[in-house]
């Protein structure tokens, strides 16, 4: 039999934000990222761009990729309802194949959730037309891959929701 | 005060090889800089997500960090989005040049009073956000004679510029449309800069 460690790990992220040749990590911290924040200042081969709102992740990476660059942006799924212009005008508008690691609050397997911020981001993306792929403990790490094919075979963003709080 | 042409033309006389993004006035069919563009393949209008101007440009800047970027912004625009000056001066770009052009009204709406038009300070706001050099002209003469010292300063570098506003009063639909659209200066852009993504 088989045994899974229900976590996901920091390491696992950045191995396959490595392996898609992301150079930025555009980002707001949420409550449960901090130890990817210790690791990703210490990856040099990521740069990380810090931001005061969310909604200026998706502008900062149109301009990245514009530039020749690849980035992602990482925030909270509260952080995607503060962004709906930015997505919509620096997002699909402009065809940008954005992967979105979105910090998926509120998310719970064991019955329905309280928190809105659960409830409404997967509807809000769907309407949006934007896929998502649900990453819970390093197995699941590598739909991150996926998603970079993904969003660079469409030319649209794909969200990736992380539904768990990282390990240690 | 500055006429808005007047201003986009300058700048634009400046420019080398530069990337210019502007927004609303600045981006203005007829009397912005695509209206006096003399290298239009590294313009990059922005006309929706309404104060990601600076955004968009500091995401060039750090892309291309041997390329002066120039962002022609609003004070509306940055109004929406005024934690974008940190951002920017956090990751500090020595090639990025944050021109404001304050009409103090929301112009392409029919000239409504921006919020607190008569008391901002946004020499001391860029100065407090972090910013490497800050510069400020009300009139066309000494923005002609400074502006070579603003290219010269490393950046970020914020400029305050006081604008004439020119308000348009025509419903959207009858007002002229820009006829290289935003998604085709997307797709454009990249191909003058030389790299495949876009």
């Amino acid at each position: 039999m088989t045994t899974y460690e229900s976590v996901l790990h920091p390491p696992a992220i950045i191995a396959e934000l490595k392996k898609n040749n992301i150079t930025h990590v555009v980002w707001l911290p949420d409550s449960e990222t901090n130890f990817m924040y210790q690791l990703l200042n210490e990856e040099d081969s990521l740069d990380l761009v810090p931001v005061c709102r969310e909604g200026e992740t998706m502008a900062i990476a149109a301009g990245l990729w514009v530039g020749g660059k690849k980035p992602v942006v990482l925030i909270q799924n509260t952080g995607i309802f503060e962004s709906g212009d930015s997505i919509r005008g620096l997002g699909l508008d402009i065809n940008q194949p954005l992967v979105m690691l979105i910090g998926y609050r509120g998310w719970t397997r064991r019955g329905p959730t309280p928190d809105s911020a659960a409830r409404y981001i997967e509807p809000i993306l769907h309407t949006w037309g934007i896929n998502c792929y649900l990453i819970e403990t390093d197995d699941d790490a590598d739909r991150i891959s996926i998603a970079c094919e993904e969003a660079e075979r469409t030319q649209k963003p794909v969200g990736v929701l992380v539904g768990t709080e990282f390990g240690v | 005060m500055i006429n808005n042409t007047d201003a986009v033309r300058l700048i634009d006389s400046k420019r080398e090889d530069s990337v210019i993004v502007p927004t609303m006035n600045a981006n203005n069919v007829g009397f912005g800089l695509p209206s006096v563009s003399t290298n239009q393949s590294l313009d990059l209008p922005l006309s929706g997500a309404m104060g990601k101007a600076s955004n968009l440009g500091l995401g060039i800047a750090l892309a291309q960090p041997g390329r002066k970027v120039m962002v022609l912004d609003g004070d509306g625009s940055l109004l929406m989005n005024l934690g974008a000056m940190v951002t920017s001066a956090n990751k500090a770009p020595t090639n990025f040049y944050h021109f404001l052009f304050n009409n103090k009204v929301y112009a392409v709406t029919g000239g409504q009073p921006i919020p607190g038009s008569d008391c901002q300070d946004w020499e001391g706001m860029a100065r407090a956000a972090g910013y490497a050099a800050v510069f400020s002209y009300d009139n066309l003469e000494d923005f002609t004679t400074g502006i070579d010292e603003v290219l010269a300063a490393a950046g970020p570098v914020f400029v305050h510029l006081a604008i004439e506003p020119q308000i348009e009063n025509t419903p959207v639909q009858f007002r002229p449309r820009a006829q290289r659209t935003v998604k085709m200066a997307f797709d454009e852009v990249p191909a003058a800069l030389g790299v495949s993504s876009g």
